[in-house]
């Protein structure tokens, strides 16, 4: 079995409103899978329906091949983006309930619960409350709560919101340990770079429809426009240029170098091979940058989204 | 520990924590005994305050003995001093008024005569006992004047007490109508101050969940059904521990204040109750009726009695408290929740108002037995009646409707509550609400 989860088909209707129509997608094992998708695509719809909070309309979802039941919640773990906590509640005690809800035994909660708040540094606040805690120790006490039971589903929805960028490496390094550790991870966000970084495969939902999906890799090269970034140190910058433009597709470039260079954005043809414009370079002056511009997590959302509307 | 015993366990230990419980568990029976006893104390030095009322008789009509002193009114008859000069001693403030009984031959003419000057209005109780005295009087100089005989008047007066018996034979007392009157009234007042309380409470609880945002965290891990019914129990069992420790200590305090303020416990509970109900119980504190009336207490349905309004009270709670529940799961804040209220609220108050309206003057009269059927007001209504005999037949159908009513209502507010409690922004309206009714799970 090579996915853990597999969705089939999902259609979810909101009275007259669609929210997903026939979403199909698998999810590997072991990896981190982006959910991606402008707001209100039916992302949360989605997560909701494998978090069996809402019953899809039609379709169905297999964690492990088996369909998706109520026994299934203790391998599953949540984090909303809509999250809080009990604010009057202390943060042992919440952490004991909320564990326990999961099912875990009482015991197995609070040896648990010990470990990652020494991990966390945070075993001081075990008799504070909720309330006198900042938002982003909150935040440490909700990611704690939902891999405590070590779930082999694991959904992440804007988890590095109310993070500042230290934590928020912190919890990164987390996931991917989590990750390497055997969970799959589904992790739902606006942040590029966060996905760059953390994810293996992605999925893109957009107006209740998945538009793409798949390696992120893959996609990747699928959105390849063989266009490179040149920097080069030359006494003639005019000649270069024109010889430039004579014989490649050349746009003005806005990344930044020393200053001094001249700098291209080349795009390649078919028949064109890179070092055929690396070697061009070289003859007339000092090669100082040549990059391959490989599409961004951004660019690709951004240009398949707006294809799609 | 299962799932919804957890959920209980945390409602009730939030609730139970809370300061303002903690201070409404203890300050409110103190507050209710020590209002009790402020206000026995107060009356208590009103009636000490003795008033004098001076009287001028010209018609030479009245005797010293017609009018007594009582505890709190003396009589100073002033007749020598002559009606303009007892004013004046009135007016200087020394008298609380002066009673004016002018010279006239003809007892009607007279009777609508007399005259009573006070600087302050004279208050009803003292107005009506002059007339009653001057009354007495005038009717016995009539009677007189016809030339009967006031001694056989007043042996001719015969005390009349109506024995009522129900058909299996057995004698009942006046007493005991009073005690099924207040054991109706106190459990369906009791019923609706804990919808209120604790059907409210449950409301607050769910609105924090939404605000606190935690909700959508707890029903990934549990159904929303679940969810809501702990909260419901969790809430229940807060209050009911509420009620025995109010209970326990209204006791206590009340002991405490009536040995301190010296006062009688019997003469405190009749209060309330109507001079005839008073009297009855005063002529058989005295006598062999004080058996009776212990005999039919233990002959009144306790057992049924009892199991009804744990049936009753718990069936009204439930029914109440998950439209309280789906009220919370609607609205974001507590301030919204005002225009769903008015329908829960208002058969709630029906019931007591009907309860208290007709059940006390006929318990088995179609108002009453309608609205011990219709399921929002049946618990209050149907818990009045319930001392007074309801017959199996009745209560079978008004439970059966209750029961039915519950599953079909927490059914209902279990839809709302699932849908209302990750919806977020606009207030719904009845149109969303019933729109969420009909959203597949």
């Amino acid at each position: 079995m090579n996915s853990l989860l597999e969705i089939k088909n999902l259609v979810k209707n909101y009275g007259n409103y669609t929210a997903l129509n026939n979403v199909s997608l698998q999810i590997p094992k072991g990896s981190v899978f982006g959910l991606l998708g402008p707001n209100g695509a039916g992302k949360t719809t989605l997560i909701r329906i494998i978090n069996q909070i809402t019953m899809p309309d039609s379709g169905a979802v297999f964690l492990d091949g088996e369909p998706l039941s109520p026994k299934h919640i203790a391998d599953i773990g949540y984090l909303p983006e809509e999250r809080g906590l009990y604010k009057s509640m202390k943060v042992g005690e919440q952490a004991l309930y909320l564990a326990q809800l999961k099912g875990l035994s009482k015991e197995d909660a609070k040896k648990r619960l010990k470990y990652w708040f020494e991990k966390f540094d945070i075993a001081s606040w075990w008799d504070k409350k909720i309330e006198e805690l900042s938002k982003g120790m909150a935040q440490k006490v909700q990611f704690i709560v939902t891999v405590l039971h070590q779930p082999k589903l694991l959904i992440f929805d804007e988890p590095f919101s109310g993070f500042d960028p230290i934590n928020a490496q912190l919890i990164a390094k987390e996931i991917l340990q989590l990750r390497d550790e055997g969970a799959t991870i589904i992790f739902s966000t606006h942040r590029m770079e966060s996905v760059e970084e953390l994810c293996d495969d992605i999925a893109l939902i957009h107006k209740s429809n998945k538009i793409l999906d798949g390696k992120l890799i893959d996609i990747k090269r699928k959105f390849r426009t063989n266009t490179y970034q040149i920097g080069v140190n030359t006494k003639n910058p005019n000649e270069v240029t024109n010889l430039l433009k004579s014989n490649f597709q050349v746009f003005p470039a806005d990344f930044k170098l020393f200053g001094d260079e001249l700098i291209f954005n080349v795009k390649l043809t078919n028949n064109q091979s890179s070092n055929e414009l690396l070697s061009l370079l070289s003859n007339h002056g000092e090669v100082k940058h040549f990059v391959e511009m490989i599409p961004r997590a951004n660019d690709i959302f951004i240009e398949a989204v707006s294809k799609n509307n | 520990m299962s799932k919804l015993q957890l959920i209980i366990k945390r409602e009730f230990i939030a609730k139970v924590r809370n300061k303002s419980f903690i201070v409404m568990t203890f300050l409110s029976p103190l507050i209710t005994v020590a209002m009790g006893a402020l206000v026995y104390f107060l009356m208590k030095k009103n009636d000490e305050k003795v008033k004098k009322i001076v009287y001028v008789d010209e018609s030479r009509l009245f005797l010293k003995e017609d009018f007594t002193d009582s505890k709190t009114v003396q009589y100073v008859d002033f007749s020598a001093m002559g009606i303009v000069e007892t004013k004046k001693r009135v007016e200087a403030g020394d008298y609380y008024g002066a009673l004016f009984i002018p010279k006239i031959d003809s007892l009607e003419i007279l009777a609508t005569s007399i005259e009573f000057y006070s600087k302050d209005s004279p208050g009803m109780s003292i107005m009506n006992s002059l007339e009653s005295k001057i009354e007495t009087k005038f009717r016995n100089k009539k009677l007189t004047n016809l030339g009967i005989d006031l001694d056989k008047i007043a042996s001719s007066k015969i005390k009349t007490d109506i024995k009522m018996f129900d058909f299996s034979g057995a004698e009942s007392s006046k007493l005991v109508n009073g005690l099924k009157i207040g054991f109706g009234a106190l459990s369906g007042y009791l019923l609706m101050m804990f919808v209120i309380i604790y059907g409210s409470s449950v409301m607050r609880s769910v609105i924090e969940e939404k605000t606190s945002r935690i909700i959508e965290i707890i029903v990934s891990s549990v159904k929303p059904f679940q969810l809501m019914l702990g909260k419901i129990i969790g809430n229940a069992s807060a209050g009911l521990l509420q009620f025995l420790i109010w209970g326990i200590l209204i006791f206590i305090l009340g002991t405490i204040a009536t040995s301190f303020f010296g006062l009688n416990m019997t003469e405190m509970q009749t209060s309330g109750i109507s001079p005839e109900q008073l009297e009855a119980a005063k002529q058989a504190a005295g006598a062999d009726k004080m058996q009776l009336i212990i005999q039919e207490i233990m002959r009144l349905p306790l057992l049924k009695m009892f199991v009804l309004f744990i049936f009753y009270f718990l069936g009204g709670y439930m029914l109440y408290s998950s439209l309280f529940a789906a009220v919370g799961a609607a609205v974001d804040n507590e301030t919204d929740t005002q225009q769903f209220m008015l329908p829960i609220m208002l058969p709630l108050v029906l019931g007591v108002y009907v309860g208290f309206a007709t059940v006390i003057n006929d318990p088995h009269g179609p108002i009453p037995v309608i609205f011990s059927y219709i399921p929002l007001t049946s618990p209050i209504v149907m818990l009045m009646r319930v001392p007074f005999g309801v017959s199996w037949l009745e209560l079978a159908i008004s439970m059966t409707i209750l029961v039915v009513t519950f599953v079909f209502m927490v059914w209902l507010a279990a839809k709302i509550y699932r849908v209302g409690i990750l919806m977020y922004g606009k207030k719904p309206t009845y149109k969303d609400l019933y729109k969420w009714l009909k959203y597949k799970e």
